[in-house]
């Protein structure tokens, strides 16, 4: 009982971070129409500039705000200097991202080295929290407020502001949207930073559980290539779906089946793909 | 000189190498081969399909632990191990294809990077199969007719004989009326539907051929290197594959030969140095799409050209 209860919270609190790494990766893609291949590499940089502010600044919940505002900067001049130079031209787009992304996991290993750098828990959140007898980790119910509240933010962004309303028509007919005025590149930079930010952002708020080590971005990348496969692009609803169906798939697989949890996170992917090549959620074919 | 000339003393140059060059060149000229081979297989997707592939070290991952699980845990020979493994990457490459192409263009892109994330992933885990991290070693290298390969330059010329086949093969599919439907179908797919042209078919099969290729190349890869590791499976891997295609110039059949040939010597006179070979790697890729976004073969094409234009 105890094993699929921390099983269950387990899955949430991945999916709750996987929410914050897919969500931007989804709204980059549906406007932008790239996948920034850099997002894995973003969410590992946020998780050791993390590390690295706790020594200054002991609250885990401001130091995943600073991580995330440094990496979102990052994200702004990487749009800003790089990708605007190739707009028109999105496969060179993406390349740029995935050359970008073996730079940051390089500049990460030189700067942080090769072994792993563990995250504290908040003292605050170490006891584990009692009900019916059953012991759950504080921390990672937090995680999962965490993560609810950032997508009920973010829903109330993109569904009730000017802003989220331009990136709306964005991602539904990008022509259309610059006809009606619509300042389009504007819009490319917010996204892009937001994006980056939340991922930077996740990469603290999971280092309790995951910490900061070398392969991280490797290890989430597909995860959240898969989550956006699956809940379809530029859906934060989609997003937010696939996030827990993927959390759920890979952490029973993990615990069930060490061996094979790839190849069962396939599956649903499979399936989606066969039967609904946009997605649960998506609105156009990736 | 025509075309064929030249390529006869180049062919004559190559086989003379190794009476010119120490081991080392030796070995990294093989090494040159076994990659033009793999990115040559992702240009047919790339170039010539307007397909971006990032998964194909798949095929070559697959291959090659393929050939060395059948001869180390099944005790094949070889001889028999190869075609096995060729035959159960090419099926793989159907089964893949039918996923990968429900989409084209970076979604495309993204499917076949999940796939290959999936078996990269796999293989790092499935210990019992795959020994994980640590690899498997003890491959032995065939020896065709008699002759052993562990020598350096008989090597070279098993890998130099594999390549040139390769090549031409690969060559001749491009010239051929399927490959002008191919290129057809990178440029005006619509166009192509509307004259008859079954564009998912035509895709579906440039895809399995793609992966064969690479099977072959992972066949070389795991021969040379009697070792085998989840990083061949590795998203870098299929980078750099992609990298030597885009770098040589995509579209054309010596691009990712010339792109091969950097990337290798780049990789392997980096590494000897430094440790900095994946920044570097992304360095270069971020150099290349800027500022040589159609790469060197066809930079150098251009250049040629006018220089005669003004003689």
């Amino acid at each position: 009982m105890q094993f699929w209860a921390i099983q269950t919270l387990n899955s949430l609190a991945l999916g709750g971070l996987l929410f914050l790494l897919s969500a931007g990766f989804s709204l980059i893609f549906g406007l932008m129409r790239i996948a920034n291949l850099t997002h894995g590499a973003l969410f590992m940089v946020g998780a050791y500039l993390g590390a690295t502010l706790l020594r200054w600044v002991p609250n885990l919940w401001i130091v995943a705000l600073l991580s995330g505002l440094i990496v979102a900067a990052f994200g702004f001049l990487l749009e800003k200097f790089i990708l605007e130079k190739l707009k028109g031209n999105v496969f060179s787009q993406v390349l740029v991202t995935l050359g970008f992304a073996y730079i940051i996991a390089d500049f990460c290993l030189v700067t942080w080295g090769g072994d792993p750098i563990p995250i504290p828990t908040p003292p605050s959140l170490q006891q584990p929290l009692r009900v019916a007898g059953l012991a759950f980790p504080a921390f990672r119910l937090a995680v999962v407020g965490i993560a609810v509240l950032a997508a009920i933010v973010l829903y109330l962004f993109i569904e009730r502001t000017r802003i989220g309303a331009m990136i709306r028509a964005g991602v539904d007919d990008m022509e259309m949207a610059r006809a009606v005025g619509i300042p389009v590149r504007r819009l490319f930079s917010i996204v892009f930073c937001l994006g980056a930010g939340l991922a930077g952002a996740g990469g603290v708020i999971g280092g309790p559980i995951m910490s900061a080590y070398p392969g991280l971005d490797a290890d989430m990348l597909p995860l959240a290539l898969i989550v956006v496969i699956l809940g379809g692009v530029g859906s934060l609803v989609g997003a937010f779906v696939g996030s827990f169906i993927t959390a759920f798939v890979y952490t029973f697989g993990v615990a069930l089946f060490p061996q094979l949890a790839y190849v069962i996170l396939f599956l649903p992917m499979i399936f989606v793909i066969a039967f609904r090549p946009r997605g649960l959620f998506g609105k156009f074919a990736a | 000189m025509t075309r064929k000339a030249g390529i006869a003393v180049l062919v004559a140059l190559l086989a003379a190498f190794p009476f010119a060059a120490g081991e080392f060149y030796v070995n990294l000229a093989s090494q040159v081969f076994i990659f033009a081979i793999f990115a040559a297989s992702i240009n047919l997707l790339l170039g010539y399909g307007g397909l971006p592939s990032l998964g194909h070290a798949s095929y070559l991952g697959v291959a090659a632990y393929a050939s060395a699980l059948l001869t180390l845990k099944a005790g094949l020979a070889n001889w028999a191990a190869a075609p096995l493994a060729l035959i159960g990457t090419t099926l793989m490459a159907c089964f893949f294809g039918l996923i990968a192409l429900r989409a084209t263009g970076l979604g495309f892109l993204m499917l076949t990077l999940a796939l290959s994330q999936v078996l990269w992933g796999t293989a790092y885990r499935w210990i019992a199969l795959t020994e994980g991290d640590n690899g498997l070693r003890g491959i032995n290298r065939p020896a065709p007719f008699g002759v052993s390969l562990d020598d350096a330059s008989h090597f070279y010329y098993f890998a130099l004989a594999v390549t040139l086949l390769a090549l031409w093969l690969m060559a001749r599919f491009v010239a051929s009326p399927f490959g002008a439907a191919l290129r057809g179908t990178r440029d005006q797919p619509r166009r192509m539907a509307a004259l008859g042209h079954d564009v998912w078919m035509v895709r579906w099969l440039t895809f399995v051929y793609a992966g064969f290729w690479g099977a072959v190349s992972g066949l070389l890869f795991v021969y040379y290197h009697k070792y085998i590791h989840p990083i061949s499976l590795s998203l870098a891997n299929s980078a750099e594959g992609l990298l030597a295609v885009i770098a040589g110039g995509s579209g054309t059949l010596a691009g990712p030969v010339v792109g091969a040939a950097i990337v290798m010597i780049l990789k392997n006179y980096v590494s000897a140095y430094v440790e900095r070979w994946n920044m570097l790697l992304g360095f270069v890729f971020v150099a290349i799409v800027v500022f040589m976004p159609e790469g060197v073969v066809p930079g150098l094409k251009r250049l040629w050209q006018r220089s005669r234009s003004r003689a």
